[in-house]
């Protein structure tokens, strides 16, 4: 695991409909029980389903002036797409977390090719995958602790939606750590 | 007992009115502010509201409050004023135009949102301020200055819209039929929901001239002849129908208008939010 | 009433969106009349859930048209209202909004600047509408038009927009870029009372004599409601301090200069304007929007490269910060003016401000895209004279 820095900037892309702006979110609200400032923004297309979707976080402890990413600690890659629009930045030295169930195989040092979409669909839903792969990224940049991470799933969902959360966020921590 | 005249609903000094001799306009008002009158409407909770074009200068003549709009939207500007503040009466004045050629899409959903308006129509068959044009209700064997060669295009049955779009009440009079005229709007003013009455009237400056009846009286015999009790018109065969337009209440319902709908779920909205 | 100390600031995660809706309300707003578009819906969503939770109202008209017309409808019975858009459901708000300035209805239109034209880009941003806002009607006349920069803003701005809508009698116009929009922050919203609201002016003599468009010695007329025991006239047509249709050329002189000088002779209160490192400055960016975000860190690094750079940032953007500009302006030996649209529609005006001369570098981006930081620092660097037009890819 990396060291937190007091100022972290992740990409999330994937898919329109994976959920990745709700992950952007659960990305800065676990940010902001740690007491720091944040920016979440997005892109996306005209449909609710398909076509790149990327949301940008930035972590800070001081105010946060530019509010896009231009140096990510780590990017998230859960469509070919959004690896392909990425990958020349690993070439620069910034990790990509890609999902090697939907995105073809990535060579070099920068690339971290994970199954996390089949673990989400193992634990019962491939529609999760959003909260998987977060957890992934907060383990593998410490950007949040995985502790804040659970403390907000405890805070938004109850019963059966809180229990596959919680093993969504296991999952993804321990993705990241293998 | 005295009639009602209607005189105190208009400002003191503004007649003789703009509008040309033998348009029905005069009439019209004349007999919407005798039905206020008889119904005892009071100026401060009456607000009128009137599009553009000659019925869209009525509001000059009254001492109610007032909303002079821009063209077709009297509906949704008078949408607004009801909504938020149900306890006014809110009467919509306008023309063929207005109503159903430009603000067409804002009449049917109106009347689909059965929102708790009087829309009183004055339909003269074409645009008479502009110098006598087509419009969304010229009949499609009429003369205007921009058919001159013959109208491509069919009119519209505004009742018919109406209804269909779910008006509550719907109704259809003429200047000809003047006392009548007035009953039926004190029916679509008492009514709860969207109300319409369409007023059928003579045009003789533009419509009148263009189609051979120049004179008031050709054009007030020719709506007379044509104006046919709903209940005699429906006894007509269908090849007969098309010489005549029904008048008096067509519709007549009890659907919740807009505002006791809203009311249902302001109270779920309250209620979810004290839980 | 709750007392002010025993509240909880609550620092909550909010979108710029979110937070204007949040502002609105603040401000006494009750009524949203609207129609769905993007990328302003999540304004209509907010107001969906909250109107009705707060015994307003929220209500869905069949077109944009229709509901900046409830719009003023609403305000003319009594309440504070709100829409909200884009650039192209502003353009079909234009007439009606014209309505709204020559009756002096105070209202707020929000409209969520999107790429154009046309269509165009529906999910990106832009910084195009500026002179949409200001001279999108026909006729001559004044609106204020505000922009903010964070999320806080959309917040601060938005209650600003209400308290001039109903200081002025004027519709105020709210422009935030998508970004902005779109953008959501940490905020800890004011508490109940911490802002100013203001209220509409309320006439107090006998009804008889109430005369709706007879401007008291602040310039601005009392405004009564419908419904209350003031009858009044509204109209789209030219008319006298009575509300009533007025044909004559002198009572359409004054009502057009009237309408014009309630703004001007009040403009030092509606320009708002927020300054960065501007004390020792010799370079200076003006700068509106999302964009502001960039130009502050430009001018972070170009200060670490020895470049004394300023920031103005315009929050209002109507009435133009013409005086402002032209006070920074003669300490700066360069003017750099970022924004998202192709014919410098801010830089004209700061021209106008500085007159010919300056120098006056543009940074043009007209193609969904932000302008970055470097876009600005380029700017800064190249020979004078030169003009570019960002990073175009």
């Amino acid at each position: 695991m990396r060291r937190a820095r007091s100022h972290s900037e992740i990409i999330l892309a994937g898919s329109g409909g994976q959920g990745l702006i709700l992950s952007g979110i659960m990305l800065a609200e676990a940010a902001m029980l740690e007491g720091k400032n944040v920016v979440q923004t997005q892109s996306y297309g005209i449909a609710s389903r398909g076509g790149l979707s990327l949301a940008e976080v930035i972590v800070d402890e001081e105010e946060i002036i530019f509010q896009q990413v231009r140096a990510p600690d780590c990017v998230l890659a859960l469509s070919e797409e959004a690896a392909k629009k990425y990958e020349s930045w690993a070439a620069r030295g910034v990790p990509m977390l890609y999902d090697s169930t939907l995105v073809a195989p990535r060579q070099g040092g920068n690339f971290i090719g994970r199954d996390f979409t089949r673990k989400a669909s193992d634990l019962g839903n491939a529609g999760s995958v959003n909260i998987l792969a977060l957890a992934a990224v907060a383990a593998y940049t410490g950007v949040v602790n995985i502790a804040s991470l659970e403390k907000l799933i405890r805070k938004r969902f109850r019963g059966a939606a809180l229990d596959l959360n919680l093993e969504l966020l296991a999952a993804g921590s321990e993705l990241a750590a293998a | 007992m005295t009639h009602a005249t209607g005189m105190k609903y208009m400002k003191p000094g503004v007649l003789p009115h703009m509008w040309c001799a033998g348009c029905g306009i005069g009439g019209m008002m004349g007999a919407l502010l005798r039905a206020f009158e008889e119904l005892g409407y009071r100026n401060t909770d009456t607000v009128v509201v009137t599009g553009i074009g000659c019925t869209g200068k009525l509001d000059d003549y009254l001492l109610t409050n007032a909303l002079h709009t821009t063209h077709g939207r009297a509906l949704a500007y008078a949408t607004g004023i009801k909504a938020f503040k149900p306890q006014l009466k809110v009467v919509v004045v306008m023309g063929d135009g207005d109503s159903v050629t430009i603000g067409g899409n804002h009449f049917i959903h109106a009347a689909r949102r059965n929102i708790d308006l009087t829309a009183i129509v004055l339909n003269n068959l074409n645009y008479g301020m502009t110098g006598g044009q087509v419009s969304g209700t010229t009949p499609e064997w009429a003369v205007t200055s921009t058919t001159v060669h013959g109208n491509p295009e069919r009119e519209f049955d505004i009742c018919a819209l109406a209804e269909t779009a779910g008006a509550n009440f719907v109704a259809r009079s003429t200047p000809y039929l003047g006392w009548e005229m007035k009953e039926i709007m004190k029916q679509a003013l008492e009514k709860r929901g969207f109300s319409l009455v369409e007023v059928v009237s003579p045009c003789p400056t533009h419509f009148g001239r263009n189609n051979d009846m120049k004179e008031t009286a050709a054009m007030l015999r020719w709506l007379g002849g044509r104006a046919l009790p709903i209940e005699d018109y429906r006894k007509l065969p269908q090849a007969e129908r098309k010489q005549h337009f029904p008048v008096g209440t067509l519709v007549d319902r009890d659907e919740p208008d807009f505002n006791t709908r809203y009311d249902t779920i302001r109270a779920r909205a309250t209620g979810m939010n004290v839980r | 009433m709750k007392a002010v100390a025993t509240l909880e600031r609550e620092t909550r995660l909010l979108q710029g969106n979110q937070a204007i809706a949040e502002g609105a309300i603040y401000a006494g707003a009750r009524f949203y009349a609207g129609y769905p578009i993007t990328p302003s819906s999540e304004i209509a969503d907010e107001c969906a859930k909250r109107m009705p939770e707060l015994g307003g109202m929220y209500i869905q008209m069949e077109d944009e048209m229709a509901s900046i017309a409830a719009v003023v409808g609403a305000s003319l019975a009594g309440a504070k209202a709100l829409t909200a858009t884009s650039g192209p459901g502003f353009s079909l708000m234009q007439e009606n909004l014209g309505l709204a300035v020559m009756g002096e209805v105070p209202c707020v239109v929000v409209d969520v600047q999107r790429s154009g034209p046309s269509t165009g880009l529906a999910t990106k941003p832009a910084q195009s509408d500026i002179m949409q806002v200001r001279w999108g009607r026909h006729g001559d006349q004044s609106v204020i038009a505000l922009c903010p920069a964070t999320v806080r803003e959309c917040f601060t701005l938005t209650v600003q927009a209400f308290n001039f809508a109903e200081r002025f009698r004027v519709p105020v116009v709210l422009m935030p870029d998508e970004i902005v929009g779109h953008m959501r922050e940490n905020v800890a919203l004011p508490l109940p009372g911490e802002i100013e609201v203001v209220d509409r002016k309320a006439p107090a003599g006998p009804p008889a004599s109430y005369l709706p468009f007879k401007p008291d010695e602040d310039g601005i007329a009392p405004l009564a409601a419908y419904g209350s025991e003031y009858v009044f006239h509204v109209t789209s047509s030219m008319h006298g301090t009575d509300g009533y249709s007025n044909n004559d050329p002198a009572n359409a002189a004054w009502r057009v200069r009237q309408l014009h000088e309630k703004i001007e002779r009040h403009r030092d209160e509606i320009v708002l304007t927020q300054s960065y490192y501007t004390e020792d400055m010799d370079v200076l960016i003006v700068t509106l929007g999302a964009t502001t975000r960039a130009a502050r860190t430009a001018a972070l690094e170009a200060r670490a490269q020895g470049i004394k750079a300023g920031v103005l940032q315009l929050q209002t953007v109507w009435p133009f910060a013409d005086r402002e500009i032209a006070a920074l302006g003669k300490r700066a030996r360069m003017v750099v003016v970022p924004e998202m649209n192709y014919s410098g529609q801010v830089a004209g005006e700061v021209l106008k401000a500085l007159g010919p001369g300056a120098d006056i570098r543009r940074v043009n981006k007209f193609n969904g895209t932000i302008i970055t930081p470097q876009d600005i620092l380029d700017a800064m660097l190249r020979p004078a004279g030169a003009q570019t037009q960002g990073n175009q890819p």
